[in-house]
C-alpha cells in the first residue's frame, strides 16, 4: 500500500472506531425564523421536541451548571431562561434593545450582552436579574469572547469593523483594535494568549494577540469555484488541544479547518447553505453547524475531518449549543 | 459432456477475454483513463453544482465528483461491454467466431460463457477505477466495497448482454460507429449517472421519463445504492429483468435455426 493510502486506511479505521457519540448529549438549536429552539438526541439525530420561545432567537449559551440554556431572543428585546429539565421558558431576563449574542462570564453569574441597535453592552447580573451597566461602543455591536479568567471581554462592532477590549472590573475599554470589515465572532484560546475575531464581510480571520493588543496574523480564504464575496467567515471554534480550528465560512458552504500553528488551511468541508455557527460535542469528536438557509444541521467527524450527515431542524437556524 | 468440460470451457473463454483487455494496450489504458478524464476535467467544472440538496443514498451534502463516481462505474461497465460486442463482430468477421460456434456445447452457453467473461473484465475495471477516485476522496464506507460486488455484477450482466444483442444485429465492424452514437451515448447521457434526475425533472419532463425507462439508469442507481451499502429494489428489479430480456434476445439473435444469423446466411 502507498503510504498515503495507508494512512487514509488507519484513518478510517480510526474513524469507524471513535463514531460513537456520548449518548446522552442534547443539541439545541435557536431557529431565527420559526422563533424555536429545537432540541436534538446526539446519539440518533433525531429531533427530540421543538421549544417555542420569543421572537427571534439568535444568540444561546448554557449556564455554567448546563440546567438551564440563555437565548437571545432578539425582536423580544429581552433574554429568556430555558429549563433544559422541562424544556420550557421559565424566567426572562432584561437585555436592552435587539440582543444578538452574549457571553457568560467564567464563574456563571454576569450575561455580557450586545445590543444590535443602540451601540451598547449591557452586563446583566443573573441573580439579581438587573443590567448592572451598560458599556458604550461601536456601531453595532456584536461577536462576545471573555478571556479564560474572566478579566478581559472582547466585543466586536460590525460597522466600526474593530475588536474593543474591555475590563470587566471597570468597564472601561482598554484598546479598539482594527479588524476585517464586519466582525462577528471573538473567540479566545484556551490560555487566553489569543483572540480569534472572524470578519464576515472583509472574508478573513483575524489572529490578535490578546497582550499586546495587536493583529499578529491574517487568514484568507480561497475556494476553487466559489466566489470571493461568498466567504463569509463567522463561527470559530477551537480544539481541545488548540491544534486546529474550525471556521463556518456562510454562503461558501464550507468550514474551513485550520492549522493553528502555521495558520494554513488544511481542508475545506463541504456542509449545508450558509453556516454559521458551531459547537463540539463534549468529547470533542464531532463539531456540529447550523446551516441557515438549507435549515438543517451538519455533523463533522474532527477526527476523520469529514462530513457525516446532515439532518432538517427548524427554518433559519442560527446557534447551536452541546447540553449534556 | 461433464460439468468439467463445462467449467474448461468457461474458463477458456474468460482467459481469452482477460487476455484481450490486457494485451490490447490502448484498450487497457482508455479503459482507465476514460473514467478519469471524466472525473478529473468534467467533474473539476461542476465541483459546485451540487452540494445543494440531499439526496439519497447519501447523508449529506456532497462535491460533484462523488455523485458521478456511480455514474462512471456504470460508464465503465457499459463501454466495457459494447467492446465485448464489437469483439464479437471482429471474431464473425475474421472467421475464429466458427471456432467458438462449432464447439459442441449448446449456444446459450457459450453465450453466457462470453457474457461472463466480459462481466469478470468489467468488475475487475471497476474496483481498479475505484480504488483511484480514492485519491479524488470518492470515499464510500469499507463495507461498501463489499456491498457493491453484487451491484456491479448484475448492472454488467446486464450491460454485456445488451452487447450480444447487438453484436447479434450487426453485419460489419464499420458499422459499430452507429453503437457509439445510438446506444452508448443516448444511453449515458440520459441517465442519472450525471445528473440527478429530480434536476432532470426540473427541466423537461419528457427527459425525465426518458431517463426514467432507461435500464442504464437503473443500473447507475443499483450501483449508487450499494456503494452506500444500502438496497435500491426497483433498480435491482429493473436491471436483473433487462439481463434476462436481453440474454433471451442473444440466444435467439444466435440461433442458427431462427435468428439473424440464418437470415444473413451463416453469419460471417
Amino acid at each position: 500500500m502507498p503510504p498515503k493510502l495507508m494512512m487514509k486506511a488507519t484513518l478510517t479505521v480510526v474513524a469507524l472506531l471513535s463514531a460513537t457519540p456520548a449518548l446522552a448529549e442534547r443539541l439545541l438549536v435557536s431557529n431565527e425564523k420559526d422563533n424555536t429552539i429545537t432540541v436534538v438526541d446526539a446519539g440518533s439525530l433525531a429531533v427530540i421536541k421543538t421549544v417555542k420561545v420569543g421572537a427571534r432567537p439568535r444568540g444561546i449559551t448554557l449556564s455554567k451548571d448546563g440546567k438551564a440554556l440563555y437565548i437571545c431572543t432578539s425582536d423580544a428585546d429581552h433574554i429568556e431562561v430555558l429549563d433544559l429539565a422541562s424544556l420550557t421558558v421559565t424566567r426572562t431576563l432584561p437585555s436592552g434593545p435587539d440582543p444578538e449574542l452574549f457571553t457568560l462570564s467564567p464563574d456563571g453569574k454576569t450575561l455580557y450582552v450586545s445590543n444590535e441597535n443602540d451601540n451598547m453592552v449591557s452586563v446583566l447580573d443573573i441573580t439579581s436579574g438587573r443590567i448592572a451597566t451598560e458599556i458604550p461602543v461601536g456601531v453595532e455591536p456584536e461577536g462576545m469572547g471573555i478571556s479564560p479568567d474572566g478579566k478581559i471581554l472582547v466585543n466586536t462592532s460590525e460597522t466600526t469593523s474593530m475588536a474593543h477590549f474591555i475590563d470587566t472590573q471597570t468597564h472601561a475599554v482598554l484598546a479598539n483594535v482594527l479588524v476585517g470589515s464586519r466582525p462577528r465572532v471573538a473567540q479566545w484560546t484556551k490560555d487566553g494568549s489569543l483572540v480569534w475575531v472572524s470578519a464576515e464581510v472583509g472574508g478573513t480571520v483575524s489572529i490578535i494577540d490578546a497582550a499586546q493588543r495587536k493583529v499578529i496574523q491574517t487568514i484568507r480564504f480561497e475556494i476553487p469555484g466559489v466566489p470571493k464575496e461568498s466567504i463569509q467567515p463567522v463561527g470559530i471554534q477551537l480544539t481541545a488541544d488548540g491544534n486546529t480550528a474550525f471556521v463556518a465560512l456562510g454562503p461558501a458552504n464550507r468550514v474551513a479547518v485550520i492549522d493553528t500553528h502555521s495558520y494554513q488551511v488544511k481542508k475545506y468541508l463541504l456542509v449545508g447553505q450558509r453556516v454559521w455557527n458551531l459547537a463540539f460535542s463534549g468529547d470533542g469528536k464531532r463539531l456540529y453547524t447550523t446551516n441557515g438557509v438549507s435549515n438543517d444541521l451538519s455533523v463533522i467527524d474532527v477526527d476523520a475531518l469529514k462530513v457525516v450527515k446532515s439532518v432538517p431542524v427548524g427554518r433559519l437556524p442560527w446557534g447551536v449549543v452541546v447540553a449534556p | 459432456m461433464t460439468p468439467v468440460q463445462y467449467l474448461r470451457c468457461l474458463g477458456g473463454i474468460v482467459k481469452r477475454e482477460a487476455l484481450r483487455w490486457t494485451q490490447q494496450r490502448g484498450r487497457f489504458l482508455s479503459a482507465l483513463v476514460r473514467p478519469l478524464v471524466w472525473l478529473a476535467i468534467f467533474a473539476a467544472g461542476f465541483h459546485f453544482v451540487l452540494g445543494v440538496s440531499i439526496i439519497p443514498p447519501y447523508d449529506t451534502y456532497i462535491p460533484y465528483e462523488v455523485y458521478i463516481a456511480p455514474g462512471l462505474l456504470a460508464m465503465i461497465q457499459l463501454f466495457n461491454g459494447m467492446q465485448s460486442s464489437l469483439s464479437m463482430v471482429y471474431d464473425r468477421e475474421m472467421g475464429s467466431m466458427k471456432t467458438l460456434l462449432v464447439s459442441p456445447f449448446p449456444r446459450w452457453f457459450l453465450l453466457t460463457a462470453k457474457l461472463l467473461a466480459s462481466v469478470v473484465v468489467s468488475v475487475v475495471q471497476a474496483y481498479i477505477f475505484l480504488g483511484i477516485a480514492w485519491f479524488w476522496e470518492i470515499e464510500p464506507p469499507p463495507l461498501g466495497y463489499l456491498t457493491v460486488l453484487p451491484a456491479l455484477i448484475l448492472s454488467g450482466l446486464m450491460l454485456g448482454a445488451l452487447g450480444l444483442v447487438l453484436s447479434s444485429f450487426i453485419r460489419q465492424l464499420e458499422n459499430f460507429a452507429g453503437v457509439m452514437n445510438f446506444v452508448i451515448f443516448p444511453m449515458f447521457f440520459a441517465s442519472s449517472a450525471l445528473y440527478p434526475l429530480w434536476r432532470v425533472k426540473e427541466s423537461s419532463l419528457t427527459l425525465y421519463w426518458i431517463c426514467q425507462a432507461n435500464p442504464f439508469s437503473h443500473a447507475v442507481e443499483l450501483i449508487r445504492f450499494a456503494l452506500y451499502g444500502q438496497a435500491d429494489p426497483l433498480a435491482a428489479g429493473v436491471v436483473a429483468g433487462c439481463t434476462l430480456l436481453f440474454m433471451i434476445m442473444a440466444v435467439w439473435g444466435y440461433d442458427p435455426g431462427r435468428g439473424l444469423l440464418a437470415r444473413r446466411g451463416g453469419g460471417d
